[in-house]
């Protein structure tokens, strides 16, 4: 991509210049406010959705974790939200469970695409058709990618596609879903399946930015492939590499659709249930917006930890 | 991207040519074109080919790699007891609309932002890329109760499209995406343009706009897609099952139907994201990359 920033100094070249020095004064004072008026104006309606759906739900969501609102009347009830969330065992099985799958995820679908894409990249061939091939999941509606794996991949008879080919390789079968030990790394599965395609192609530009020298002189100094990954690739990818990680991670926080269609929600004992789960339960099933609105404060507080820590590594390494 | 071909990479091309090296490429190369046309298109195969299998087939030991009674009535069972038609119709809806709003609104923003520099310019857009850093979980709630009585004019967006369309225009992604490209037309033409007495929105319309259509190709595909894949938004603020969009309108129906007709239903909702995909495969892939991601 060759687009460079170049950002203007339009305004003052852009104006036929005034003749007079008085002259000068007044059409800049009117010209600067009409300029601006117009700029507000194209902004304004963006500026507007911002407001509505974006900025304003944002301070309303911490507002109404402090209140309670019963039969239409609404009172400010200090941290009372946050001590009833922290009381239910859910909350707790919930918050381990997406820290679980956030663990798997980052083993699976981070190294994973890192790899494959190191892979691609060394290939001459048939790459257009290798890369169509990883994305096309990703543009698949999730709720059909997860109907196919939960009734086909992860029937739990031996009929089902995953047991059929464990079985023909001689494997033991897995109950899958129905199996609280198997449900985790089943959603990762399902879920690095889809989705993995975005990571692969954006290392895939990380890596055609790597200037081929540095793996000339790797090579010259008598260093293996492994050793070239090693001091050359995951050097020169750090960043996207440290981006990504964290990209992850929140996307990962989220987990919610995998639950809800693969498991029906909380899964075989509680196995599935998501922080995101929990959130939509209290909001739209146990009529407590006020919960659902702290455990979203929550969330935002973890996640913004988990910030704290990236910038706080990122910038020692650099 | 272009030059890719050319450029050295972690293995040498002479290494590659070479002996052992040549075979060895050539093997891996192989594996790799038949494992992933495996893993990647394989379970779209059975998704397929499944929905054609009758009930007793499909639970069948081991199971059947061709079906042997294609029943495509499956395939007619989904079109006709999902109203798949009505469905599908409004996904389409909803995507035209949001495509329509996020080009007229972000691309003024971004326009605005990149070559009128208003004054506070930039912490507006400050404030709209802070946006990126808040996970949607978080918002579900608040957000939806905002849209249910929106402020000031107290009115319910429930079943209304703009319920969709409207926040989709806060997309500070795009904005980000379009004012980066804006950035790259030389001043030099704008202030042609405005040497010859063109107005701002006429800058916009006939010198930025041609010129910006790759990057306009990339928000709208992003636009549809972004719309055909959501689902816990559409399924909050589009109850009935009128309004319902392909993938909410699916889950509603899975619980009492039979699971090959759900699986039928699942096929048709993706053929139309997996042809706009294979259409414009290079704009969705340039744009993904150019997400600033390197910026």
């Amino acid at each position: 991509m060759a687009i460079t920033s170049a950002p203007g100094a339009i305004r003052a070249a852009s104006r036929p210049a005034p003749s007079s020095p008085a002259g000068r004064q007044r059409t800049s004072l009117g010209r600067k406010v009409r300029d601006n008026l117009t700029g507000h104006a194209f902004l304004i309606g963006a500026v507007l959705c911002f407001a509505v759906f974006s900025w304003y739900p944002m301070v309303r969501g911490i507002v109404m974790s402090f209140q309670r609102t019963r039969r239409g009347e609404t009172t400010w009830v200090g941290w009372d939200n946050y001590l009833r969330i922290l009381d239910d065992p859910s909350f707790w099985t919930a918050w381990k469970n997406t820290f679980y799958f956030t663990v798997l995820a980052l083993v699976l679908g981070y190294a994973v695409p890192f790899f494959v894409a190191i892979l691609l990249n060394e290939f001459r061939h048939a790459k257009g058709y290798l890369r169509i091939l990883v994305y096309l999941p990703v543009m698949l509606p999730p709720a059909s990618a997860l109907f196919l794996f939960k009734f086909y991949a992860y029937d739990p008879s031996d009929a089902g596609l995953f047991n059929a080919i464990l079985k023909a390789l001689g494997l033991p079968t897995s109950q899958w879903m129905q199996s609280p030990d198997m449900t985790m790394p089943a959603m990762v599965i399902a879920s690095t399946w889809m989705n993995m395609g975005g990571a692969v192609l954006i290392y895939l530009a990380a890596l055609q930015n790597i200037p081929g020298e540095l793996y000339e002189a790797a090579e010259l100094d008598g260093a293996g492939v492994w050793r070239r990954i090693r001091h050359v690739t995951i050097p020169q990818t750090r960043l996207i590499l440290a981006l990504l990680a964290m990209l992850q991670i929140v996307a990962t926080m989220q987990l919610f659709i995998e639950p809800l269609i693969l498991a029906n929600g909380a899964g075989a004992e509680d196995s599935a249930t998501s922080v995101a789960y929990l959130i939509y339960q209290h909001g739209f099933f146990q009529n407590d917006l006020n919960g659902a609105a702290a455990l979203g404060v929550i969330m935002l507080v973890v996640l913004a930890g988990f910030s704290a820590v990236y910038l706080r590594l990122t910038a020692k390494q650099d | 991207m272009a030059q890719d071909s050319g450029t050295r990479t972690l293995i040498s091309q002479a290494q590659l040519q070479r002996g052992p090296g040549r075979a060895i490429y050539w093997t891996l190369l192989a594996v790799v074109i038949i494992g992933f046309t495996l893993v990647f298109l394989g379970p779209l195969y059975w998704m397929v080919t499944g929905a054609l299998k009758s009930g007793q087939e499909i639970a069948q030991t081991p199971p059947s790699l061709f079906p042997q009674d294609p029943q495509w009535q499956n395939y007619a069972d989904a079109w006709n007891n999902l109203a798949l038609a009505k469905l599908l119709f409004n996904t389409f809806y909803y995507a035209a609309g949001a495509v329509l709003f996020q080009l007229v609104f972000d691309t003024a923003a971004a326009y605005s932002l990149s070559k009128l520099r208003p004054v506070f310019g930039n912490a507006i857009l400050g404030m709209m890329l802070a946006t990126l850093m808040i996970p949607a979980m978080v918002l579900i709630v608040p957000q939806y109760v905002t849209v249910i009585d929106l402020p000031i004019v107290h009115i319910s967006l429930l079943d209304s499209p703009f319920a969709i369309w409207l926040p989709l225009v806060a997309n500070a992604f795009n904005i980000f995406l379009l004012k980066r490209f804006f950035d790259s037309i030389p001043e030099d033409l704008m202030a042609a343009a405005l040497m010859d007495g063109a107005t701002p929105l006429r800058t916009l319309w006939s010198i930025i706009l041609p010129m910006s259509r790759p990057i306009l190709g990339v928000v709208s595909i992003f636009a549809v897609t972004a719309v055909w894949k959501d689902f816990l938004w559409p399924k909050l603020v589009m109850p009935s099952p009128e309004t319902r969009t392909v993938s909410v309108g699916i889950y509603a129906f899975a619980g009492g139907t039979p699971m090959n007709v759900v699986i039928a239903a699942s096929v048709i909702a993706a053929i139309p994201t997996v042809i706009i995909f294979l259409i414009f495969q290079r704009n969705i892939m340039s744009g993904l990359t150019a997400g600033g991601l390197k910026g």
